[in-house]
């Protein structure tokens, strides 16, 4: 059974949902919206960009998720530099109201690996300014405290690089970061597929954040639903605490009286 | 053919850097008339004038000038 008093809690914010997704590579807004809700998300993801001058569609993402129903968690992402992920953070504050932010301070194209010493500086930077920042960083432990005492909320070390579906890459690093950690721990990116969310939430992570995963599944909407029962489990599995691994086997049926 | 005196054209327009590229708009324009002008509702965009946030409460008295650089951003799908 589920315990209605787990709560993930961040800054004070108590959320039910530990599945925190991103609004990016939907086909379209509806299905965006649809996600969500089957995924069971409160806390959703969105980037901030500059508008299109020359072709200005009516619709806005926010039209389709009502930020007073939705935790609204504006992102840097594409920021390469402190100064960019700053502005950034700064604008999303201005244009919601927002004083969350998923900080990224991106060091490379290719792999999407932050920049560890921007990210720092970033989250000082922000953490000053009122901002209650959510780095995203590489599955350092050492580096995962060093954001915890510049005064971040949580820390979402990677799984794997954004958008590769390789999983969880360094099981035992993520481990030692949640025992080291004293806030929340969210495992952002590389999820696949919904086993790989249930071993992030059996590692003990506190919740765990996607968007390709699911809005890169053939069928989106599906996948959305396996990542809610996914998480969930995880989590249960978590709090029930599994057996020890040993290497011969253990009979579960009685080994007396068995006909001779 | 009718010139008109030189600084009545000077003054009706002038150039600004607007999301990164040059735009010609009227001369000291307020802000929410450029906003009006683009179709941009203001309370769904953030707008950082020379690298400055403008507070929604300022909209109103700020005028730009030539040569501003203006960014005006909203919120998209992203993970």
């Amino acid at each position: 059974m589920e315990n209605n008093s787990d709560f993930l809690e961040i800054a004070g914010k108590k959320f039910k949902s530990r599945l925190i997704i991103g609004t990016g590579k939907y086909a379209s807004f509806e299905q965006t919206r649809e996600a969500i809700e089957k995924a069971g998300a409160e806390i959703v993801t969105v980037a901030v960009r500059r508008v299109n001058i020359t072709d200005k569609s009516k619709e806005s993402l926010l039209d389709y998720i009502d930020p007073k129903k939705y935790f609204i968690l504006p992102n840097t992402a594409g920021c390469y530099t402190v100064e960019e992920a700053v502005r950034t953070a700064r604008l999303a504050r201005e244009g919601g109201g927002y004083d969350w932010v998923k900080l990224e301070v991106i060091g490379d194209e290719k792999t999407l690996f932050p920049d560890n010493a921007g990210l720092l500086e970033a989250t000082k930077i922000l953490v000053k300014e009122g901002f209650t920042v959510l780095p995203y960083t590489n599955d350092d432990p050492i580096m995962a405290k060093k954001l915890e005492d510049a005064g971040a909320a949580t820390v979402m070390p990677l799984g794997a690089p954004i958008g590769s579906g390789l999983g969880i890459r360094n099981p035992y690093n993520i481990k030692i970061i949640l025992e080291m950690a004293s806030v929340p721990i969210v495992v952002d990116a590389g999820v696949g597929t919904a086993s790989d969310a249930t071993i992030a939430m059996e590692l003990g992570a506190d919740a765990v954040l996607m968007n390709t995963g699911i809005a890169g599944a053939k069928d989106p909407i599906k996948m959305a639903i396996a990542m809610n029962h996914a998480v969930k489990a995880g989590r249960l599995a978590y709090r029930a605490g599994r057996i020890p691994k040993k290497l011969y086997a253990t009979a579960s049926s009685p080994i007396e009286g068995v006909i001779e | 053919m009718v010139r008109r005196p030189f600084y009545f054209e000077k003054r009706k327009k002038m150039e600004i850097i607007l999301n990164g590229e040059k735009k010609e708009v009227k001369e000291n324009v307020s802000l929410p008339d450029l906003l009006k002008e683009l179709d941009l509702t203001p309370d769904k965009v953030a707008v950082e004038l020379n690298l400055d946030i403008v507070d929604k409460n300022n909209y109103d008295k700020t005028l730009l000038k030539e040569g501003d650089k203006l960014e005006i951003v909203h919120f998209v799908g992203g993970g």
